[in-house]
């Protein structure tokens, strides 16, 4: 029993984090139509950016948002000066958002050296709390609020929010939501930076779990991408369902069958390609 | 007409007399090409890394002349993949005419060449890789190893886990790959002869996102756990172990804890028992200064990666000495290579046997936090003169599979 608890809780952690990471994602892939290659680089960049501030004895949390932030500006930056000039060839793009990767991949070898660094959770939760006769790190609990919060604000702001509309309608139909007037270039930029720093702050809430190291970026984009087609382009709602069902999925994967963990990962995302184009939650196919 | 041919051939023939005589007087005076296989790029650079520094302080220290002769160093960056590894072995052989290679990092990158390097008749001494079967069922004639094997002080450490620690039942978790599986498995072969059980065995992937899953899983009354982590995830396991509250005492690889990621580890390293051909903390002169050197040029404790390319390069030394610098005479000096002695090297004697891998001593290591604050692997046993084959026979060592997942079995799973 306390297995299937433990690791229950195990999924839903690392699906909290496949959330934070993969949500804005999924909306610049929904809205400008190109897989971001650079989001796993933006995610290993801010959990980089949060170290520093860290070790600068700053707050936890405000190193979190600071981390944020200072990747939704780059993530604007790149918007208006690389992918702009691109617009339209989105193979273009694809390959620049891949060049932009290995660049952000190899100033962080260079600025913080190679060494792996885990980073340190917030002194209020620290520890292993008793959870039905098994120990569960407060932490991992933390993260699962954490990404419900995000999850419930974002939300808040595609569904109830005129900006959020904006970007609904240009996910639906980009050349429709042109001509009604919508200023399209101005939602990708908005979206970039709001997928920027989604990918920052979560490598800085994912530090205290995965580490900083060389390859994280790596690591991650493979998970983001196939929550992302699991789940549907473009969907807040997939984007939940894709995480936390991945992140069941590679838990007990690894836990229960560890020598096909990655079969069992990437073979629903065969097959929902196959059978499903626009994934489980998609208003568009990929 | 014969007087003809005579006049013309004759400067020729002066021209190449005089160029075979001068050969050997110039060969000397010429600098020693050595290729430097390294990785600055990708998931491997931090190793890459302390290795170009233990090189560069051998070679400062040295002034970069080796037994007489200066030194020209060609260093290229295999980013740590098997493929770019050839084709730079293969740069530093025919382009840079390089006489002998230190290099590469990884077991795989070192396999990645072994064809090569027998084709091509390159001496090459690894500063890292430490796959078993380059120096017992696959010794390649050019390969010598300045590290041990994967195995070789897992062995020690089984012993030292059933006999001193008085373990009986340990849990093992290891990267899925080679180095993590040649590790557990000379660990459960040496403490499983000493009458201890490995109970549990686990495999996560190199690149595993969360430790978690498999920290849920570990048998909580079993005696100890056993790690065999490389690169990151060392640091990463340890740190989650922590968290989820478990409270069995650690014992670990050598790279699960050494210097190079110790640094930047916390109280969560504490107390964990590894054992390893080299650690900062041993109590010599030889090392004491190697190791002050170190911390003034770099700032940090030499680990590893450092003490293999350092070591290699003093292996490169002891050999060129032997044959008073003529690494031309490849023969005689793969020879003097081949039964190359240190007695200078920061880790005690280093002598290699008739395999090419290095006979030394295994230290079993504890960490601790020094006066300063500062975590060190102290030592708290010494094996004298360890060999890749334990006090097994070698024969019959070799003519069993090469150490794996599956082997040896694991007949004491529950």
């Amino acid at each position: 029993m306390g297995f299937w608890i433990t690791q229950s809780l195990n999924s839903l952690a690392l699906g909290g984090l496949l959330f934070i990471l993969s949500a804005g994602f999924s909306l610049i892939f929904g809205l400008m139509r190109i897989a971001n290659l650079s989001h796993g680089a933006y995610f290993m960049l801010g959990a980089y950016v949060g170290l520093t501030l860290l070790q600068r004895g700053v707050n936890f949390w405000l190193a979190a948002l600071a981390a944020g932030a200072a990747i939704a500006i780059l993530g604007g930056l790149v918007e208006r000066i690389v992918l702009r000039q691109l617009a339209g060839r989105t193979l273009s793009q694809v390959l620049a958002t891949l060049g932009i990767a290995f660049i952000i991949a190899d100033a962080c070898l260079w600025i913080w050296s190679g060494d792996p660094i885990p980073l340190t959770g917030p002194a209020s939760l620290r520890g292993a709390v008793p959870v039905l006769g098994t120990h569960f790190p407060l932490y991992r609990l933390g993260v699962i609020g954490i990404a419900a919060v995000i999850a419930l604000a974002l939300w808040l702001l595609v569904e109830k929010t005129r900006i959020g509309a904006m970007i609904r309608a240009g996910v639906d139909d980009l050349d429709m939501a042109r001509a009604v007037g919508i200023p399209v270039k101005a939602l990708f930029t908005a979206v970039f930076c709001l997928g920027s720093a989604l990918a920052g702050l979560g490598g800085v809430i994912a530090g205290p779990i995965l580490s900083v190291y060389p390859g994280l970026d790596a690591d991650m984009l493979p998970l983001a991408l196939v929550v992302v087609i699991l789940g549907g382009v473009g969907s807040l709602g997939g984007a939940v369902l894709g995480s936390i069902v991945i992140g069941f999925i590679y838990t007990f994967g690894n836990a229960l069958l560890p020598d096909l963990a990655y079969v069992i990962l990437f073979l629903p995302m065969v097959i929902v390609l196959v059978a499903r184009p626009r994934g489980l939650f998609g208003r568009i196919a990929t | 007409m014969i007087k003809r041919l005579i006049s013309r051939a004759l400067p020729g023939v002066l021209a190449s007399l005089a160029l075979a005589l001068s050969i050997p007087a110039k060969a000397q005076n010429e600098p020693i090409r050595v290729g430097f296989l390294t990785v600055k790029s990708g998931a491997l650079a931090a190793g890459g890394r302390q290795m170009e520094e233990g090189l560069a302080l051998f070679l400062k220290e040295h002034k970069n002349t080796i037994a007489g002769r200066k030194v020209e160093l060609f260093t290229a960056d295999t980013a740590g993949q098997p493929a770019v590894t050839k084709t730079k072995a293969q740069e530093l052989v025919e382009r840079d005419k390089v006489q002998v290679i230190i290099g590469p990092l990884a077991a795989f990158e070192a396999l990645a060449i072994d064809d090569y390097i027998r084709q091509a008749k390159v001496p090459i001494i690894s500063p890292s890789a430490a796959a078993e079967d380059l120096t017992q069922r696959k010794v390649n004639p050019w390969f010598v190893r300045a590290v041990g094997t994967s195995a070789q002080p897992m062995h020690p450490l089984g012993e030292y886990a059933a006999k001193t620690l008085g373990y009986k039942r340990v849990v093992t978790i290891g990267d899925d790959f080679a180095f993590g599986h040649e590790g557990v498995a000379g660990f459960q072969r040496a403490f499983e002869d000493n009458g201890g059980k490995v109970v549990q065995k686990l495999w996560s992937p190199l690149n595993v996102a969360d430790y978690g899953t498999y920290i849920s899983q570990i048998d909580t009354k079993a005696d100890a756990v056993l790690i065999a982590f490389a690169g990151a995830n060392g640091p990463r396991f340890l740190k989650q172990y922590r968290e989820y509250g478990v409270k069995l005492p650690v014992i670990a690889s050598m790279t699960s804890v050494d210097e190079g990621v110790l640094k930047n580890m916390g109280d969560e390293a504490l107390g964990v028992i590894s054992s390893g051909w080299y650690t900062a903390g041993i109590d010599s002169a030889v090392n004491k200064n190697f190791v002050h050197a170190v911390n003034q040029e770099y700032k940090a404790d030499p680990g590893y990666y450092t003490v293999g390319a350092y070591g290699a390069a003093l292996m490169l030394e002891e050999a060129l000495k032997k044959v008073n610098g003529k690494i031309e005479d490849k023969d005689a000096f793969m020879k003097a290579l081949r039964s190359a002695a240190v007695t200078n090297d920061p880790r005690g004697v280093v002598r290699l046997d008739e395999y090419g891998n290095p006979i030394m001593n295994v230290y079993i290591r504890k960490v601790e936090r020094s006066r300063d604050g500062k975590l060190v692997n102290a030592v708290v046993k010494t094996y004298g003169g360890v060999s890749q084959f334990w006090n097994y026979e070698p024969k019959q060592f070799l003519a069993n599979p090469v150490y794996s997942r599956d082997y040896p079995p694991a007949k004491n799973l529950e």
